[in-house]
């Protein structure tokens, strides 16, 4: 097949010329379960540089969730090790490194908006003041001025959604690690979300791993785009997608747009014939 | 308004069967008084007034439980010892020294079992095995020995009362403590927070709907350990020992009373609990 060159294991991710902030080596992750044992990621290998927009892309079952909780040191790997800024998953987790944006907002139904904010900030010990400032600021950054004192019930979605991605962002975590974040929303709020967090990607210059299985959104979002593929989980192909930061929805419409989405799409199938 | 109409209708059925129950269970009784008296001339309408108005039926009508009631409430003062006032208190006192004693426990363990893996499989058969013991037989002997220690009054009913209001309480609190779902823990992972506080900013507020759950079906078992423990020891007075009496002397109007009494007690301190949740509820945004 025509693409068999394109499935080439990723050897190098990030491009940037400063040091990895996240190196991922060889590693392989398995669950055992009753029905014996599943192979959700086999000898990943990865490389994201400080400020990179790193998106993952693929089926269900092709570890992209598992391989973002393993950085998050939510998952240990069965094989293989993941180095944060140099530290292992573990030290990085402990400093508070990144910040993590689950499918679901997660917010805690008892708190206001305000105060699911500033859980983090609860936890981490920052005083009372610290944490009025960084939730006023949080609120602002993700469009929810007016909404603190709301519960999260009152919140669309998209609101919730957002209000997470402030509670994630409260404590400036140098990483911010989001695992389809936008899969439940309508592809018109998920367009609009997405406009926002390119410009918080770029105001806060945070490094961002997005798990997605839309391409148009990761086309859009990234800088790289990791295409995986399951049975065993694995990286089939790293695309760099060099377009400007400050991109708008129109650039959808390229040429160059449609050129990378389709070498994605691609990639997707080339991992599925696998499984054939 | 709506609500009133259909508890008013269940109230009023609720009258009638007891009526109609009263009027067939005291016929035999009746008709034999009737007869011993020499009375045969009697109408179908003087037999039923008759049947509901006997001193020592086996079953009183609903106006002589009401009649009763309002004479040892109300009109005999609160000091005697034929004021239900005067025993409800003691029952009342017991019953909150239990709960509290129970709720403490039971929290407590809740939370031990929650924290420590490893205790839920070694502790939960004991807990349970602890219930399936009749209280009515454990009673007398928990009063008896903690008599031998001189420890008298109300503290060997209270403890009655904790040992049974402990249990549903620890069950609820360890469901309820469990009650956060795997993403809300593994924010709490990512935050890295200790235990402590992930049980104080996650499992106890998650459980708050379980508590106020747990603390009415304990205070309800506390109540009726209280009056079990009661029976037992009759000369204290309180609820159970004017059952007791009442059963002696075959005075089943003062026993349908004590049971009303016990039954409002029970009720009302449910119906404390439940404000409390209310308020509780509102101030965590869970009242839409």
């Amino acid at each position: 097949m025509d693409t068999a060159s394109m499935t080439r294991p990723a050897a190098e991710g990030g491009s940037a010329p400063n040091e990895p902030v996240i190196e991922v080596s060889d590693v392989s992750l398995r669950f055992d379960t009753r029905d014996g044992p599943v192979h959700a990621l086999a000898h990943v290998n990865l490389k994201v540089a400080r400020g990179e927009f790193v998106s993952f892309i693929g089926p269900s079952g092709c570890g992209k969730t598992t391989l973002l909780r393993a950085v998050a040191d939510l998952e240990t790997p069965t094989e293989g090790d993941i180095r944060v800024e140099g530290m292992s998953t573990e030290e990085a987790r402990l400093k508070r490194r990144y910040g993590y944006v689950f499918q679901a907002p997660a917010l805690y139904p008892w708190r206001t908006v305000a105060r699911n904010i500033a859980l983090p900030l609860e936890i981490m010990g920052f005083s009372k003041a610290e944490r009025e400032e960084r939730v006023r600021k949080g609120l602002e950054l993700v469009n929810l001025e007016g909404f603190g004192a709301k519960f999260p019930w009152q919140l669309s979605g998209g609101m919730q959604q957002r209000a997470s991605i402030a509670r994630a962002l409260s404590f400036d975590p140098d990483i911010l690690l989001m695992d389809e974040p936008f899969g439940a929303l309508d592809e018109i709020v998920r367009d609009m979300l997405n406009q926002q967090l390119l410009r918080l990607w770029e105001v806060t210059g945070k490094t961002v791993l997005f798990v997605t299985h839309s391409i148009p959104e990761a086309v859009f979002l990234s800088t790289h785009i990791v295409v995986m593929s399951p049975r065993p989980g694995r990286i089939t192909d790293v695309i760099t997608c060099d377009f400007p930061r400050d991109r708008q929805l129109e650039i959808r419409e390229t040429p160059e747009f449609l050129a990378i989405a389709n070498r994605v799409r691609h990639g997707l199938r080339a991992g599925h014939s696998y499984d054939a | 308004m709506k609500s009133v109409l259909p508890i008013v209708t269940v109230v009023l059925a609720a009258l009638a069967i007891w009526y109609v129950a009263a009027v067939l269970l005291n016929t035999p009784l009746q008709r034999d008084a009737f007869a011993n008296a020499g009375r045969t001339d009697y109408s179908t309408q003087d037999f039923i007034v008759a049947s509901l108005n006997m001193e020592r039926p086996k079953l009183p009508g609903p106006h002589q439980v009401a009649a009763e009631m309002w004479k040892s409430i109300v009109v005999i003062a609160p000091t005697s010892k034929r004021s239900l006032v005067y025993h409800g208190l003691i029952t009342l006192e017991e019953t909150l020294i239990g709960f509290i004693i129970g709720a403490a426990l039971g929290i407590g363990l809740a939370v031990v079992i929650v924290s420590v893996g490893w205790l839920d499989r070694s502790l939960t058969p004991w807990l349970v095995a602890s219930q399936t013991v009749p209280i009515i037989a454990l009673a007398p002997m928990i009063v008896v020995i903690l008599n031998q220690f001189d420890i008298t009054g109300i503290a060997p009913k209270a403890a009655i009362a904790a040992y049974l209001s402990f249990f549903p309480i620890t069950v609820g609190m360890v469901k309820g403590f469990r009650a956060p779902d795997p993403l809300q823990l593994d924010l709490m992972r990512t935050y890295s927070a200790s235990a402590s506080q992930t049980f104080m900013k996650l499992r106890a507020p998650a459980s708050a709907s379980y508590f106020f759950a747990s603390m009415k079906i304990g205070a309800a078992a506390a109540l009726v350990g209280a009056i079990v423990a009661e029976v037992t020891k009759s000369e204290d007075g309180g609820l159970g020992a004017r059952l007791l009496a009442g059963s002696y002397y075959g005075q089943t109007v003062q026993i349908w009373a004590a049971l009303f009494a016990a039954a409002a007690l029970s009720a009302a301190l449910v119906g404390v609990i439940g404000f409390a949740g209310r308020i509780a509820e509102r101030r965590m945004g869970f009242v839409r």
